[in-house]
């Protein structure tokens, strides 16, 4: 087992503030956080009427990647599409669904914030204020994320995270394939994180990551098949 | 060495137990044939194996029987009770015989020759049968001396270490393996002397294991040695409780001590639990009972937790109506116990732990499938290619892949080289990355600018570009779209055959979806989300 030597120091540190305690977000992401990653303790909302799941799916994908654990409650998760989320970069050994957790979906709630890094919760019926203050409280406390996608939390939370604008490239008429998909995330929330923030990237990109605008190319919107000369791309055997 | 054995042996019971004497001409059929008959018909001519219209031509006033092995058994019953009252191991080897080792019996009444007679006398008084006793090395040799008894002597005692020359003249025959008993006889060896005098690796060698029982059988061995088998050590442990337990705390409490119990049986062994059964008793006489799986080693505490959150969840769920009056931890699945490490610095083996406590607990509250994490494997849909796991289940994936080893993505239609030997399947026909986010399946209907369905021929010729979908309610405008990708899949399976095409599209509302097309109705498959 070889870690790095501040990895190591910043174990063996007696205390640290609870604002300081970061869970690691995509690279591309994370200028939408003012901390450049997600508050331990905090919740974030991902809302909006397309790119909910990738987003929040993008959100624990590098989390993931450095040892954390997520769990997706709520009936969403029995739709996931876990080829994505492998794509986008969770580990899926420690990525754990619970679909239907039924009425018994408070205790696990509780039960997972006391021991994973990340929560994400959708798809359930609108949760109880009385629900939400406690479980947000037990977030708090633990340092565990909570992310919200949909609509069902009662409460305001620290973040929200809408997609304003979606184009998909890579699709013509009758050629082409779905490539990847230029995205304009809005954040806005309170505290520190009350200035609104912006910033397009590619959700997902040519390979399934997320991806920041540049490192794809192309304009926004494009709606044809990828260049044939930079990639022997499959895509242009069905166009041409 | 096979220990001495005593056989008491009733000829002819299928007739006796009918209620004939022997004195009568009766015999016994099974499906038109003689199964056995009395003495006094085989001396008329009758045998066994004879059609029932033979056997009546030799002896025209036989009675005939029919065979009822219950009937057998039942009468048997008082032989075997006076049997027992010289030891209680007597085997009943088939109704007319059964066995006893003499070992005990033999020294109180004063060795094998009196107790043979006290055994006969006693069968007789239970059971007037005129039946014989035999004692010898080994059941085999026991029962063969018993029938080579006469009226006169009813008894015959094989004096240790003449197993094998007593029974060396007797033919093949009666070692009761006809296909075996057919080749020997064809090879020439006609006693059981012959048959004992080859070398035994030899007889193995060319017989297999039935010759092998047979030869150890022909030179007065027990066949039973071969399958030496040392009996699994129990390892459940039980707890009753009285008064009934009411409460998780008070059965807890219990489990935590019956926890450590097993934990100390099971490391003692040096096994460790990769498998837990947990089983509770009420009042009402219900039984409940549910498995645990762990990758690791259970330990102690792991037991106790799962104990408790497992009657937590029962608890929860009101499954048991009254108190608890029995708590048992079987050991469903042992393995030795290799042990486990945690990382240095705590670290991530910690995290580990922890995650898969709560994980466990969950299971405990919804059942053992309600928690699973993905795998990722072969399949040419985004639904075929994942397979949820229960957690603690092994992660193994529905289907190999080989294509996912950073190989570039292959798109439908495009022809690939073969899969070396070995390699697994490369999936050709499966859609290219990004995958769908949402992977769900539901109607749809897909209309031309016209208003009309749009199909595909057998030949994957689209009748009209696709102008608007219908998914929830309301057309949307396609904006792009690409297709159809045929993909014809398991043509040899009746049951798993599927013949689809396939699209994708962009919608006027910023989504994109999979669209198929099978059997001329469209479905959603999967939604860009």
């Amino acid at each position: 087992m070889s870690l790095p030597l501040e990895d190591l120091a910043g174990r063996a540190r007696p205390v640290t503030l609870a604002g300081r305690r970061m869970l690691p977000v995509p690279e591309p992401l994370a200028e939408l956080f003012p901390g450049g990653g997600m508050r331990r303790g905090s919740m974030v909302t991902v809302d909006s009427i397309s790119g909910t799941t990738s987003l929040a799916l993008a959100l624990v994908a590098a989390a993931s990647q450095a040892g954390s654990w997520a769990a997706a409650v709520g009936s969403w998760s029995a739709e996931l599409g876990l080829v994505a989320a492998a794509e986008l970069g969770v580990c899926l050994e420690r990525f754990t669904l619970v679909p239907d957790a039924g009425s018994h979906w408070p205790a696990v709630m509780a039960t997972l914030l006391d021991a994973v890094d990340v929560v994400l919760i959708g798809g359930t019926a609108p949760v109880r204020a009385v629900d939400a203050r406690r479980l947000a409280a037990r977030a708090r406390e633990r340092g565990t994320v909570l992310i919200v996608l949909g609509s069902c939390w009662p409460e305001r939370t620290d973040m929200r995270l809408t997609v304003t604008a979606a184009r998909w490239r890579g699709v013509g008429q009758g050629c082409g394939h779905l490539q990847a998909r230029q995205v304009e995330v809005v954040a806005t929330g309170r505290g520190a994180a009350s200035r609104r923030r912006a910033t397009r990237l590619w959700l997902p990109g040519e390979h399934g990551r997320v991806e920041a605008v540049e490192a794809v190319g192309g304009e926004p919107g494009d709606v044809v098949p990828a260049d044939p000369a930079t990639s022997a791309d499959p895509a242009t055997i069905l166009a041409g | 060495m096979a220990g001495r054995t005593l056989v008491v042996w009733c000829p002819d019971w299928a007739v006796t137990a009918a209620g004939f004497p022997a004195s009568e001409p009766v015999a016994v059929f099974h499906a038109n044939r003689v199964v056995t008959c009395s003495e006094a018909a085989r001396a008329q001519g009758v045998r066994s194996g004879q059609r029932r219209r033979e056997a009546q031509g030799r002896c025209p006033e036989l009675t005939v029987v029919a065979q009822d092995p219950g009937r057998d058994a039942r009468a048997f019953e008082p032989v075997v009770a006076a049997a027992e009252t010289f030891t209680p191991w007597a085997e009943v080897i088939r109704p007319g015989v059964v066995a006893f080792a003499t070992r005990g019996p033999a020294r109180y009444f004063g060795g094998d020759e009196a107790l043979a007679t006290q055994v006969i006398a006693t069968v007789d008084r239970a059971f007037a049968a005129g039946c014989r006793a035999g004692v010898a090395e080994g059941r085999f040799a026991a029962e063969l001396a018993a029938r080579a008894t006469g009226a006169t002597a009813r008894t015959r005692v094989v004096p240790a270490g003449e197993g094998a020359a007593f029974l060396a003249p007797f033919p093949v025959q009666t070692l009761d393996q006809p296909e075996l008993v057919d080749l020997l006889i064809r090879l020439g060896i006609r006693t059981l002397g012959g048959l004992a005098a080859l070398p035994a690796d030899a007889v193995l060698a060319r017989f297999g294991t039935p010759g092998a029982l047979a030869h150890r059988r022909a030179r007065g061995l027990d066949e039973r040695p071969l399958l030496a088998r040392t009996p699994p050590p129990e390892l459940a442990v039980t707890a009753e409780l009285d008064p009934p337990v009411e409460q998780v705390e008070t059965a807890a409490f219990t489990a935590k001590s019956l926890a450590d119990e097993l934990h100390r049986r099971l490391s003692g062994l040096g096994l460790a639990c990769t498998r837990l059964g947990i089983e509770a008793e009420t009042e009402h006489g219900e039984h409940l009972v549910r498995l645990w799986r762990h990758d690791g080693a259970l330990t102690a505490a792991a037991i106790a937790d799962r104990v408790r959150w497992q009657l937590e969840g029962w608890w929860s769920t009101g499954a048991p109506t009254a108190g608890l009056t029995l708590l048992r931890l079987v050991p469903d699945e042992v393995k030795p116990d290799q042990g486990s490490q945690l990382g240095l610095w705590g670290g991530s083996a910690a995290a580990d732990e922890r995650a898969a406590r709560a994980m466990a607990r969950i299971q405990g509250l919804l059942g053992p499938a309600a928690v699973a994490t993905g795998v990722v494997g072969g399949g040419r849909d985004p639904a075929g290619q994942a397979r949820l796991v229960p957690w603690g289940d092994p992660r193994q994936p529905a289907l190999p892949d080989g294509a996912r080893a950073g190989s570039p993505p292959s798109l439908p239609m495009r022809r690939t080289a073969g899969p070396a030997a070995g390699e697994a399947p490369p999936w050709p026909g499966r859609t290219p990355p990004p995958s769908p986010a949402v992977v769900h399946r539901g109607p749809a209907e897909v209309v031309d600018r016209f208003g009309q369905p749009v199909t595909v021929t057998a030949r994957g010729e689209l009748s009209a570009p696709p102008a608007w979908v219908n998914t929830a309610g309301s057309p949307v405008e396609v904006v792009a779209w690409t297709g159809p990708w045929p993909l014809e899949e398991r043509w040899w399976d009746p049951a798993g055959r599927r013949r689809r095409a396939r699209f994708q599209v962009c919608l006027a509302d910023g989504r994109a979806q999979m669209l198929a097309l099978e059997s001329r109705r469209w479905w959603v498959e999967a939604t860009y989300d």
